[in-house]
């Protein structure tokens, strides 16, 4: 059986499966509109919780939020089921596929068969949706690749009960109700605060101020823990921020894109220039990310080196800041 | 970004024939995506940390050969895993993972504790003493 189902590429997952789900339904809600109304753009740096060895810094809010408060929002209703036995999970996956319904499923990455093996660590927030069944393959539209694909339901099963943290216990979501029209205006106008007020918190290690708090360290890295184990650091802090999703510059642009399409629906000429200064910010993103890997790409770097990005990022940071307290005013 | 900046850097992902999405302006200012195969920068990043996964599955191999730790901090180092991942995977507590490091305790384990190690690593418990069969 197979849905008749449309598959876009998007940039990042969780925005992709969310934006993907709501056209299927016949509501056309871009990625960047799914990001900036569930408010997904953030800044944290973790302390103590270590990533592939490596601190844990991201860029984006925790996994599920996104469509979570892009539901509450926009006035749509979610069945969020997660299971125990994995014959239970398959089971009310081939019943959804039955009544025509395609479905979000939460999966770890380090199982994806599809996936180029380089790519495929324990990860386990990522998303995608199942829109049928052939024989013993699930069709697969996974939103961060160009096509569709399948796996079959061992493979599905595997990645259904990834381990580790944020273990995806067969997870799986779909939209049940929706109003007759979303009620974007007011969507737009609670995400863009929401995330006004996360970037502006006075948490020493959330928004502006975890910017701050990761460029200080930077600057101790190459004495505290040795230059190899500073670079594996700074490695690690430019893929949460390229890495395949963000759209690049650590999803700077898409909001810059949300931020644009927001100042047309609202009417609002402000938003629009708010979405150009957004895009230079997140060229200074870009430019960091350079600058800090002519650092890990030679080795051998001197203290200097890590000083000049630890000092982009405060740049960054002071910039982030006006724009925030700016955006917040423009709403 | 402009979209004539979006770089098309050889990001290894060619060959998997993936691209993926970024956001870019057009030439009226205007947002739209491009699709990119890869960027240097991100590229390198990803090629250390696959380095120093290789430096830690030859360094678990060497110390396995010394007697100084059993097969399964090995696999688990081939399998991309730390400690919590993979007691997680097999239902342990991370000090009994630990544990399970020492040579004399791994040479105690029962059947059935090696063959949750093996099913994990997808090997046998065979191949699980034995450290030829990782990659």
């Amino acid at each position: 059986m197979e849905i008749n189902f449309t598959h876009h590429q998007t940039a990042h997952c969780e925005n992709g499966v969310v934006s993907n789900l709501m056209k299927h339904n016949g509501f056309k809600v871009s990625e960047p509109m799914v990001f900036g109304i569930g408010s997904g753009l953030l800044f944290c740096h973790i302390p103590f919780l270590k990533v592939n060895h490596a601190p844990a810094v991201t860029y984006r809010v925790m996994p599920g939020q996104i469509f979570k408060r892009f539901a509450k929002r926009t006035g749509i209703k979610i069945k969020k089921e997660k299971f125990k036995s994995p014959k239970q999970a398959k089971d009310r996956l081939d019943e959804n596929l039955k009544k025509d319904n395609p479905v979000g499923l939460q999966v770890g990455v380090y199982n994806l068969t599809y996936f180029p093996d380089e790519y495929r660590f324990h990860f386990n927030a990522h998303n995608l949706i199942v829109y049928g069944k052939e024989n013993d393959n699930y069709l697969i539209s996974d939103p961060v690749m160009e096509t569709v694909t399948t796996l079959t339901s061992k493979e599905l099963e595997k990645v259904r009960f990834a381990k580790g943290a944020f273990a995806p216990n067969g997870h799986m979501y779909y939209p049940i109700d929706f109003p007759k029209e979303l009620d974007i205006n007011t969507a737009i106008v609670k995400g863009i605060k929401n995330t006004c007020r996360d970037m502006l918190a006075p948490v020493p290690i959330v928004g502006i101020k975890g910017i701050r708090y990761t460029a200080k360290l930077i600057r101790k890295w190459p004495k505290s823990k040795g230059v190899k184990v500073a670079n594996h650091y700074l490695g690690q802090i430019v893929r949460m921020q390229e890495e395949i999703g963000t759209g690049g510059g650590g999803f700077r642009y898409i909001y810059a894109a949300f931020l644009q399409e927001s100042s047309k629906i609202l009417n609002n000429n402000s938003l629009a220039e708010l979405s150009k200064e957004m895009t230079e910010i997140g060229d200074l993103w870009r430019d960091f990310a350079l600058e800090a890997s002519r650092i890990y790409k030679n080795r051998s770097a001197k203290t200097d080196a890590y000083n000049k990005v630890a000092s982009q990022l405060e740049i960054i940071a002071d910039k982030e800041e006006i724009f925030f307290k700016k955006l917040k005013k423009a709403i | 970004m402009k979209k004539n900046d979006v770089p098309q850097d050889d990001g290894g992902l060619e060959k998997d024939n993936i691209k993926e999405l970024c956001y870019a302006v057009d030439e009226k200012g205007e947002y739209t995506t491009i699709k990119s195969t890869g960027w240097d920068p991100k590229t390198i990043a990803l090629d250390n940390a696959l380095q120093e996964i290789n430096e830690r599955i030859n360094n678990a191999k060497e110390r396995v050969l010394n007697g100084e730790t059993s097969p399964i901090e090995y696999y688990m180092e081939c399998h991309k895993m730390d400690i919590g991942i993979l007691a997680s995977y097999v239902g342990k507590f991370q000090w009994q993972v630990k544990n399970h490091f020492k040579v004399k305790k791994f040479n105690k384990l029962s059947e059935k504790t090696l063959a949750k190690y093996a099913s994990v690593f997808d090997i046998s418990i065979d191949q699980l003493k034995d450290i030829n069969y990782g990659n």
